[in-house]
């Protein structure tokens, strides 16, 4: 049972995308109910596991490729941290789908690749072993395409031209570096240390460039970011699963794993790699933000703010220290959260009242106050005002830049957090305190009011605040992230 | 010098004039003919080389016969196939000469 | 009567039977394909215990005939059964006969199938380098009337290059017999030595060979005829018949040659592979018809077998652990053998249903055939070397053994190759997604979009359960599979 449990939970999202596939479009309610059914399946999956790891059980599920050539699949605390996060979020983004598209076009298609994303999610979440995690990861590349494509239209054409492009050629540099490294070291495993003697330092630092390149090109680092903006082309529930749960989040997933599981803390600083990139993903941080200042739509807005936020994941990884780990890992979680309720919002508002660029915003918190709310709450967060989770994020990040001895990352956290402030507050001013003249009235709102598509929304934005108020607990994900770093850094 | 040298030589000098014919003719039926030049050169070759010092070595008879079955067959198919492609219409026998023209 | 001899003689009765049966004949498939498929997993069964080879009718070498089975060769024999089975029952829609009559082409299609078939048994049976001459020409017969179906003038281009390659195939047997006075491969594999007249019946030999597998640059004649020809002739051109003459070099070089090459020889094999990849796929970009398009893919994929020569055992000392490109090789001619049968019969059925040729008519059709689409998808994640596939595997093993070696051009090469493949390919995959109209199509059945489908999922297969198939061809490798040629 213990070999089966992380099988299971990578397949069961494999049942709903066959039944999405196979079943004719007016068997939509059956469609859904199946999606809804397995989400809470895997969720139930993942409880279990979240008690037996915290019981100290493993698990561990390995197949037989060719020699040298394995798929292993391993629950480790920092795996269920990303499996926890893209279960729950699945679950809500599920419902929100449902209600976001009705009955439009090609359902069967984009719930079933929907599905095919959430496992290759979770795939790379449990994956044990590098090359394993390679080919989720491009299970994800190519599961993702169709959803950006979705609506067909030329925007959206162009915008997964953009998307492969970016994603394909990073997967090229991914798997040359893995390769490179696997030519000398053989298969490497996460949870042994890896012998990488057989390398010279200088090849060590080229392939940490190609591997950190090619994850970076899904994380949206700098210079590689620019298929985030434009596909925000795609449905707000492919933005959310692009944003929150899935991609952008695997590729600063997979920087964590090379640098903690594959190279160590100790060779990354030996090599000195650590500093350029906390360096790379500072730039990146303040750059999303700049650009998102400039943005006029609510979705490119968020699409910069996302480049922005993912690498403080990036930096907290890079900066190889306890505290900066613990900042990054719990901003892995916290930032799915917030973006996704951030998301949820501008989905309800297109949706709703047509509502795409930010001066259409005056006055909306009193016509959807609930949606409204909830964004706020998650923008709140992102400007790292407490008790919202993302404030204890920002904490961790800056105690970590102190200790590891770069205290310039309290300065880019404080440059951030004032460019976080001067782009979501706009809207919250607008949305509150303008008058609402433009938009129909109350009544008008309240005859109509879809529930599957607001409440998403305010459930993610109470779990963001829950993770803030809560952080002390030790099951909040903040106690999770303090357990992960003490596995590694308290031997 | 010996009679297996001979016919080796002069198969080597068939084989010299089939590849000449086939590669500067594009005439379809003359490159069946060349075909046929360059395996007549093979298997007298072959029979040379098998006739070493007064002894016949079977193995060689043996395949030079298949292989002249097999030349022919294609040859056969060969000739069908122009056949039909100049009855199609397909004009000339020369698809150079066409491509060119 | 084993497995072994019945899977060629089988085939040649079928072929007999299906023109005796004029019009039913068609369906005699229907029972030619469970029968072959059976009698090859019985031989993979005997295999698996041991390869198995004896001299038909008893009579002994060299007059008489010696067949033999490893596990390379019954692996492709079992391939090849389930692919052209399975392209047979996808013909059936095309070739069966209308109530009102046979045309030349029910007629013919059905007995050229099966010729084929027996013609492909025979070389991956064949012990010899005569047997295979002879085994050889059956299946240019079968394959040029095959791509004559397209379009005539592309057929005889091809016989001709056909007909050059047999020659020279043949002269170099010549020169090894009178040089060794055998033409058995295991014998040869004792006796062969690096000196001139044998690396001359070589170089003759590996010429002709390579003219028939359409390597760069004696590829011209590939797009045109498999690029013309209908969708199950393109499928069994393209997936069976350039695999087979590969496979008589693979054969030739590591059982028969394995100690003559030397490394120049080798690398040259490489180079001209390594230079397929890049033109083949350039060309598949630049074309603006689908067939042109799958054809040319076939070239550049082509171009991914020939750097077994240089890359074989090349990760014996750096990597140990590691399989080895001699198998990344062979996976990877299966998997391109179930991919690209899949992807030819996919895009007939997406040409026939919108009624085009070029690639920009192909737009909505993901909405009108998602099956259809799905499978051409599925095969090119395959060709894409993408996982979870077998094209995958063999791309990773086959870079394994160039980096471990620091042969970094190949490796530049694979990963090129790589992206070319997804620029290519992602061209019709996206026209099928756009627009928002679900086009009218002309009907297709639906049942025939199962079959590239189940062609492409064996292709992924392949890869998601590499373990089986890559223990299977290990069984009778010849040492120089590991070691490499020397």
């Amino acid at each position: 049972m213990n070999a089966l449990l992380p099988v299971l939970l990578v397949l069961s999202p494999l049942a709903p995308a066959l039944i999405s596939f196979a079943l004719p479009a007016r068997l939509a309610p059956w469609r859904n109910a199946a999606n809804i059914g397995f989400a809470l399946v895997k969720l139930a999956l993942v409880v279990l596991l979240l008690q037996g790891v915290a019981g100290g059980a493993e698990y561990e599920w390995r197949a037989e490729f060719v020699p040298g050539l394995y798929l292993l699949l391993r629950v480790d605390a920092l795996a269920l941290l990303f499996v926890t996060l893209s279960t729950f979020l699945w679950l809500v983004t599920t419902v929100y789908a449902i209600a976001y598209f009705k009955d439009g076009p090609n359902l069967p298609r984009f719930f079933g690749f929907f599905n095919l994303c959430v496992m290759a999610a979770t795939g790379i979440a449990l994956s044990g072993s590098l090359i394993t995690f390679f080919i989720f990861y491009e299970l994800l590349t190519l599961s993702t395409w169709p959803l950006v494509v979705h609506k067909g239209d030329e925007k959206s054409m162009a915008a997964g031209r953009v998307y492969l492009g970016y994603t394909l050629a990073g997967s090229a540099a991914l798997l040359l570096g893995i390769v490179w490294l696997e030519s000398g070291t053989g298969p490497v495993k996460f949870d042994d240390a890896t012998d990488l003697t057989a390398h010279s330092g200088d090849t060590l630092r080229l392939i940490f460039i190609l591997m950190v390149g090619g994850l970076g090109a899904k994380a949206a680092l700098i210079p590689l970011h620019g298929w985030l903006p434009q596909a925000m082309a795609a449905p707000a529930p492919v933005s959310a699963l692009l944003h929150a749960v899935a991609v952008v989040k695997a590729g600063a997933f997979g920087i964590v794993r090379v640098i903690y599981d594959v190279y160590g803390i100790d060779i990354v600083a030996a090599l000195g790699l650590g500093v350029p990139l906390a360096m790379l993903a500072s730039a990146t941080i303040l750059y999303g933000s700049i650009r998102a200042v400039a943005q006029t739509d609510i979705k490119k807005r968020l699409a910069f703010s996302t480049v922005s936020q993912v690498s403080y994941i990036v930096l907290g990884a890079s900066l190889v220290g306890p505290f900066a780990i613990i900042g990054g890992l719990v901003h892995l979680v916290h930032q799915g959260l917030m973006k996704i309720t951030l998301f949820f919002g501008a989905g309800a508002l297109a949706e709703r009242l047509g509502i795409t660029r930010i001066d259409q915003l005056d006055g909306v918190g009193r016509r959807m106050p609930i949606t409204m709310a909830a964004f706020s709450v998650a923008a709140l967060g992102m400007i790292g005002v407490p008790p919202v989770a993302g404030f204890v994020s920002k904490w961790y990040l800056g105690l970590g830049g102190l200790q590891s001895g770069e205290p310039w990352v309290i300065a880019v956290l404080a440059g951030s957090s004032l460019l976080n402030a001067l782009y979501f507050l706009p809207l919250l001013y607008r949305a509150w305190l303008r008058p609402a003249d433009a938009l129909p009235s109350t009544d008008e709102m309240s005859a109509d009011r879809p529930w599957m598509l607001i409440l998403p929304a305010a459930v993610t934005a109470a779990a963001a605040l829950g993770a803030g108020l809560l952080a002390g607990l030790s099951f909040s994900p903040l106690g999770w992230a303090i357990l992960i770093g003490e596995d590694i850094y308290l031997p | 010098m010996t009679p297996s040298l001979l016919y080796a030589l002069t198969g080597a000098g068939l084989i010299a004039l089939g590849l000449y014919g086939f590669v500067t003719r594009s005439h379809l039926i003359r490159r069946v003919l060349a075909f046929n030049v360059i395996g007549s050169g093979v298997f007298l070759v072959f029979g040379a080389l098998g006739h070493e010092g007064g002894i016949t070595d079977p193995v060689p008879q043996a395949l030079i016969i298949t292989g002249i079955v097999v030349a022919l067959s294609l040859t056969a198919f060969a000739a069908a196939m122009i056949a039909r492609y100049a009855e199609d219409g397909g004009g000339g026998l020369d698809p150079d000469a066409e491509d060119a023209g | 009567m084993s497995p072994l001899d019945t899977l060629i003689i089988a085939p040649l009765a079928f072929a007999l039977a299906s023109l005796g049966m004029g019009r039913r004949g068609a369906w005699l498939i229907v029972i030619a394909a469970p029968v072959m498929i059976a009698l090859a997993v019985w031989l993979c069964a005997q295999v698996w215990a041991a390869p198995v080879g004896h001299s038909v009718g008893g009579w002994a070498p060299p007059l008489g005939i010696a067949i033999r089975a490893d596990g390379l060769s019954a692996a492709f024999m079992l391939a090849t059964a389930v692919a052209a089975g399975l392209i047979g029952l996808f013909a059936l829609d095309e070739f069966a006969p209308p109530k009102d009559g046979e045309t030349a082409r029910s007629h013919t299609f059905w007995p050229l199938l099966y010729l084929l078939w027996a013609a492909v048994n025979a070389i991956f049976a064949s012990a010899d380098l005569f047997n295979l001459y002879v085994a050889l020409e059956l299946l240019t017969i079968a394959a040029v009337a095959l791509a004559g179906f397209g379009a005539l003038k592309a057929a005889l281009r091809y016989f001709m290059v056909a007909l050059l390659g047999s020659l020279s195939y043949l002269l170099g047997a010549v020169l090894i017999y009178a040089a060794y006075g055998t033409l058995d491969m295991g014998l040869l594999a004792q006796r062969a030595e690096a000196d001139l007249p044998t690396l001359l019946a070589a170089g003759f030999i590996t010429a002709g060979l390579i003219a028939k597998t359409a390597l760069f640059p004696l590829h011209g004649w590939l797009p045109p005829a498999h690029g013309s020809a209908p969708a199950p002739a393109s499928a069994l051109l393209s997936a069976l018949v350039v695999k087979a003459s590969f496979f008589i070099l693979l054969r030739f070089w590591f059982d028969a040659m394995p100690g003559i090459s030397g490394p120049e020889l080798a690398h040259l094999l490489g180079a001209l592979g390594a230079a397929a990849v890049i033109y083949g796929s350039v060309q598949a970009i630049r074309q603006t018809e689908l067939k042109p398009l799958v054809a040319y893919s076939t070239v550049a994929q082509l171009g991914y077998l020939f750097l077994v020569f240089p890359l074989a055992g090349a990760a014996d000392e750096a990597a140990p652990w590691a399989a080895g490109a001699w198998s990344g090789g062979v996976l990877h001619a299966l998997s391109h053998l179930f991919a690209k049968a899949a992807m030819f019969l996919a895009a007939g059925l997406m040409l026939r249903a919108a009624a085009t040729k070029t690639i920009g008519g192909l737009e909505g059709l993901a909405r009108a055939m998602p099956v259809t689409v799905f499978a051409f998808a599925v095969s090119a994640v395959s060709l894409m070397a993408l996982p979870p596939s077998g094209g995958f595997m063999a791309k990773y093993l086959l870079l394994t053994s160039a980096l471990a070696a620091g042969a970094w051009i190949y490796a530049a090469v694979m990963i090129a190759g790589g992206l070319l493949a997804a620029v290519y390919l992602f061209r019709p995959l996206a026209r099928a997604f756009a627009g928002k109209e679900t086009p009218v199509i002309v009907p297709t059945p639906r049942w025939l979009a199962a079959i590239p489908l189940a062609l492409a999922l064996l292709a992924s297969a392949l890869g998601l359960a590499s373990a089986g198939p890559y223990a299977f061809i290990q069984a009778g490798a010849p040492l120089a599979a590991e070691e490499g040629l020397k």
